[in-house]
């Protein structure tokens, strides 16, 4: 059978998400396929979780996944990755940015961030990647690099050249953050061994 | 051939500017924001494009143009068709000299809109023919159609995308420029002055052309039926097709480019040729009834729900018969909902608001947040423009002596949009209105596009700026204000003396979008945990960057941008700068 990916990325509004899945579409087209990649704009941007979806194979219909049916969850925010967990195939494999970002009713103190959430994850997944992809961005001195960091990570997951993933990040990144950019694409392709 | 991976949006610029398209307009509204933002972005060479100051305004402007023999689009979102639809009516009647497009951008889930209207109604309403694109690629192609066919059959065409086409990406082939005709004004009286007598000529030239696009539609090739195993046969359109595609790959398919009207013909030979017939179709039952129409009764509505977005797995169960699928969540995760930004400006005026037990009318914009708590801070949202006109008619009926608990809170580019007919309203009719203006320098909701307020125009050329002081002076208002909500003591006295004054107040509070100023910002404020009390009123702000842990603030150095205002409302001065708590530990 030929290769598909369906991959869904979430986190909050303001993380970078949809830049980081127009780099993942951009990346796969360079190689000839297929893509339909949905977002969410506007409100929802505002601070709240974010969605996105990227589907990759020869001839792709709709740009939303099924439930179940994801092969790969690029989560930026702990809680959001567990909140779709069930999104993802049994087998399917989860790269998970365990920074914490406290929504609302946990920042006024009304209701309490869950713990072990980690676990939870693990229980759910095929395979599973945990890093701390904002120390690493802060250690490049940008904390806003968390989303190439994540797309680092993926791509040492995903069966695409080198290449295209760096073709893919020099037309999308402004020229003047590149530089920053390749090193937090490198620092997130370290993360795997 | 170019290949380009394009949204739904962008390939709606694209096919504006392959078609030939002349002149642009919109206002900008989710989910079609980005229609107009391309053009302006990649094709403003070609294409004269405007953010026009709403939708009713856009419309007129594009049919002024067809008018002298250009093409022209006008895109909006779904309810903006709404304020559009006086001049969209008469389109209809009057018909394209230049060919002309209504793109109607609909919002099935409410994404990021106060209703789920199903705009493909308007075809049926309007008589004016729909086509409703599936993917990115025929969004392009459609536009091409779209004006081909408007030109043809001298009529506006509708096309009608929902947040799933707009927001989508898939790839195109480009393709090139088509030449445009050269604007030439004919004079036409009996058909662009609807006076009674040649509009009943205008309204029978109406009913002819609906039969002839019925007929062309039996031919147009963007209905297409895909033969395959004749047990199921699926009537579908727009996103639904992908859907059904996705789940059912194996039934028979009749795909509709144009909805509206329909190839009778072509359904009646389908219907024929499979044993189980379904209309697969998000929201209203608009293409089944269409079917019914030809006697034909397929399962639609009491299979597939009637409400929200369709998915794959929806689109499964409806044809299987089973009941909708509600997506397993975790119920031990707290839930995020959207929020105002770290240092909103506006999140110091809702923080009075709030304790100043206002009764407050709100509008359309990203301040509608400041409706949830901690803010509480709003009590209506009804459409653009309505907070002004809906706190006079909440003050008629309360009473002048409740006018100064009433306060209307607005945007600046909603203001714009509608709010200037209700403050005119409000000193004509002798009302004691207070009016905020929300000045944040932009449109922000919909991704900082400029507006009259901002001095700049879509195309970037800087031009005048209007003045909102100068306005409300010039409207009759007798209280005019400018403050900065950055300033907790200007804005408690601001509001004070605008409400306790006795005719219409106007006070517009200045302060640019914080998400296009936190770049400027470089000093996140600091707590000093020794003298935080853990009293909690920083955190009546809503602000994300504020948080508690172990009962004493704390500040997340990532979100904030140092504005400020939770400093300014420490009763123990506990919120510092940096530099002030360096400063503090040098002596």
């Amino acid at each position: 059978m030929a290769k598909k990916w369906d991959i869904m990325i979430t986190g909050c509004g303001g993380q970078g998400i949809l830049l980081a899945s127009e780099i993942i579409a951009e990346a796969a087209m360079l190689e000839g396929y297929d893509i339909k990649k949905a977002d969410v704009h506007g409100m929802a941007q505002r601070g709240g979780s974010v969605i996105s979806t990227v589907r990759i194979a020869d001839k792709v219909y709709s740009p939303l996944i099924k439930y179940g049916d994801a092969d790969i969850l690029l989560a930026f925010e702990l809680l959001e990755g567990y909140r779709v967990s069930k999104y993802v195939r049994d087998d399917g494999v989860f790269i998970v940015n365990t920074q914490r970002i406290n929504p609302m009713p946990v920042a006024s103190g009304r209701e309490k961030y869950p713990e072990g959430l980690e676990d939870k994850i693990k229980c759910n997944a095929g395979r599973v990647v945990f890093l701390n992809a904002l120390d690493i961005a802060k250690e490049l001195g940008n904390f806003r690099a968390v989303n190439v960091v994540m797309i680092g990570v993926l791509s040492r997951l995903m069966d695409l050249k080198l290449d295209s993933w760096k073709k893919a990040i020099e037309r999308l990144v402004p020229a003047k953050h590149l530089e920053l950019n390749m090193k937090a694409f490198e620092k997130g392709r370290e993360v795997v061994g | 051939m170019d290949k380009e991976l394009l949204s739904g949006n962008e390939a709606i610029a694209r096919g504006a500017y392959e078609a030939g398209v002349q002149v642009a307009t919109a206002y900008p509204g989710t989910p079609s924001t980005e229609i107009l933002e391309a053009i302006g972005k990649r094709y403003k060479g070609d294409i004269y494009c405007e953010w026009s100051v709403n939708e009713k305004v856009a419309v007129e402007v594009a049919m002024g143009a067809s008018f002298a023999g250009a093409r022209a689009l006008s895109a909006m979102k779904h309810v903006g068709l709404n304020v559009a639809a006086d001049p969209v009516f008469s389109l209809s009647y009057i018909g394209a000299t230049g060919g002309i497009i209504i793109v109607t951008a609909d919002d099935p889930y409410m994404h990021s809109s106060q209703n789920e209207q199903d705009n493909r109604n308007y075809g049926r309403h309007a008589y004016i023919p729909v086509l409703e694109p599936s993917d990115s690629q025929e969004c392009k192609d459609y536009v091409v159609w779209g004006i081909k066919i408007s030109e043809e059959f001298d009529t506006p065409v509708l096309l009608r995308l929902t947040t799933r086409i707009s927001h989508s990406k898939s790839i195109v082939e480009l393709g090139e420029r088509v030449e445009s005709p050269k604007p030439d004004y004919v004079k036409e009286l009996s058909r662009r002055v609807i006076l009674p007598a040649f509009a009943r000529k205008l309204r029978l030239k109406v009913i002819k052309r609906l039969k002839k696009l019925a007929e062309f539609a039996e031919i147009f090739p963007e209905n297409r039926v895909e033969m395959n195993d004749t047990k199921i046969g699926i009537i579908t359109s727009g996103i639904s097709y992908n859907y059904v595609k996705e789940v059912a790959p194996e039934a028979s398919v009749l795909k509709l480019g144009m909805v509206y009207p329909v190839p009778p013909y072509m359904i009646k030979k389908f219907a024929e040729s499979v044993d189980d017939l379904y209309v697969v179709e998000e929201l209203d039952p608009f293409i089944e009834t269409e079917v019914n129409r030809l006697g034909i009764f397929p399962k639609g509505k009491s299979y597939v729900p009637l409400y929200y977005e369709l998915n794959p797995e929806r689109v499964e169960c409806a044809l299987k018969g089973e009941p909708d699928p509600v997506p397993e969540m975790p119920e031990d995760a707290p839930l995020r909902p959207p929020v105002l930004c770290p240092g909103c400006p506006h999140a110091n005026v809702f923080y009075h608001l709030h304790r100043m037990k206002m009764i407050v009318t709100g509008d359309i914009g990203c301040y509608t947040l400041g409706a949830l708590p901690p803010l509480n801070a709003m009590d209506t949202c009804v459409c653009m423009g309505a907070s002004v006109t809906n706190a006079i008619g909440i003050e008629k009926a309360l009473g002048r002596e409740n006018a100064k608990k009433i306060v209307a809170v607005i945007g600046d580019s909603t203001f714009i949009h509608s709010g200037i007919t209700g403050l005119i309203d409000a000193v004509y009719n002798k009302g004691h209105s207070n009016i905020i203006i929300l000045d944040n320098r932009t449109t922000a909701m919909t991704g900082h596009q400029p507006h009259p307020g901002t001095g700049k125009t879509l195309m970037g050329d800087e031009t005048f700026e209007l003045n909102y002081e100068e306005l409300a002076k010039a409207c009759g208002a007798t209280y005019v204000k400018t403050f900065d909500p950055y300033d907790v003591e200007e804005t408690a006295e601001t509001l004070k003396e605008a409400f306790e004054h006795e005719g219409v107040s106007v006070i517009v509070s200045k302060r640019e979008c914080a998400l296009l100023a936190r770049d400027r910002w470089k000093e996140a404020m600091w707590v000093d945990v020794e003298m935080c009390n853990g009293c909690r009123i920083c955190l009546q702000l809503g602000c994300p960057a504020l948080g508690i842990v172990d009962k004493k603030a704390v500040i997340d150095e990532v979100l904030c941008i140092g504005c400020g205002v939770c400093s300014q409302l420490c009763p123990e001065d506990a919120i510092k700068t940096h530099k002030e708590a360096s400063a503090k530990e040098v002596k």
